[in-house]
């Protein structure tokens, strides 16, 4: 496992109370409606639910992305719950291709986690576990969106920066 | 969200990410990458890896299209080919621009 290329980090700063971030990331509906999804039950650890996608009710642009893909289901594991402070989640991501069996193949990590911030709520995320992937559907889950692509996580250079 | 990437392009991704999937390979292209073309000898100077090894995993990069091989005389050098690398980073970036877009719908969410 290379940790430059198994991993993506994020992080953003919410100007929130701890509650609040912690009931739109646990409460299944509450994260539907920011994700874009609509999940078949609540959050509880170490239940698998079936997520259906559903255009986001937060941003009319990526709403309209997500609008051709509507009804498109997707696993979603519960994998950790500690109340107010993390919560872990595991997906076969952006597996949304009807026409591929993806039950078999290894799920990343999801874990979100919150910081005290002196505006509100540091809040990190990272998704790991991408070396597992099979190659070709790692260049294609890569590929999934490309309309989003920045230059912040430029992995690979980080690498050759380091080494 | 626009498709400017053929099946045939993600296709050809793929086996840039095989590729550097290996620690030794890795390696290969940060020295690789620091400029110039290197022989085999210089390539496995100070490490444990053979010869033999390393013309191997080079040969796989090659295959990729991460590396080319430029013959002097005859000796046989290897130098990065930097364009295969951009278009893998490209791919990278665009799963963390998902999570970047996600966490600015839940910011817009959290703080209405």
């Amino acid at each position: 496992m290379n940790p430059n290329t198994d991993r993506i980090e994020k992080q953003v700063v919410l100007k929130a109370s701890r509650e609040r971030v912690w009931r739109a990331l646990s409460e299944a509906e509450q994260f539907g409606t920011w994700f874009g999804v609509r999940f078949d039950g609540p959050f509880v650890e170490g239940e698998r639910l079936t997520g259906r996608i559903a255009p986001t009710q937060v941003d009319q642009e990526v709403a309209a992305m997500q609008a051709p893909y509507e009804g498109t289901p997707f696993e979603w594991q519960v994998d950790k719950i500690e109340p107010m402070q993390r919560i872990a989640f595991r997906w076969h991501p952006f597996g949304i291709d009807k026409t591929i069996d993806y039950s078999q193949e290894p799920m990343t990590l999801i874990v979100f986690e919150l910081h005290d911030a002196p505006e509100g709520i540091l809040l990190t995320v990272t998704e790991s576990g991408f070396d597992k992937l099979p190659a070709a559907r790692r260049a294609k889950a890569f590929e999934a969106n490309e309309g989003g692509w920045t230059h912040q996580m430029e992995l690979i250079r980080k690498y050759l920066a380091l080494h | 969200m626009h498709k400017s990437r053929t099946p045939n392009a993600l296709q050809k991704t793929a086996p840039v990410f095989a590729a550097l999937g290996d620690p030794t390979r890795l390696r290969l292209i940060a020295v690789l990458c620091a400029g110039g073309a290197l022989s085999i000898a210089q390539l496995t100077a100070g490490t444990a890896i053979t010869r033999q090894a390393v013309t191997k995993h080079l040969e796989v990069l090659a295959d990729a299209g991460l590396v080319r091989d430029i013959r002097q005389g005859r000796e046989r050098r290897w130098e990065f080919e930097p364009s295969k690398l951009d278009e893998a980073r490209r791919s990278l970036d665009a799963i963390a621009a998902q999570w970047d877009q996600a966490l600015k719908r839940l910011k817009m969410f959290v703080e209405r």
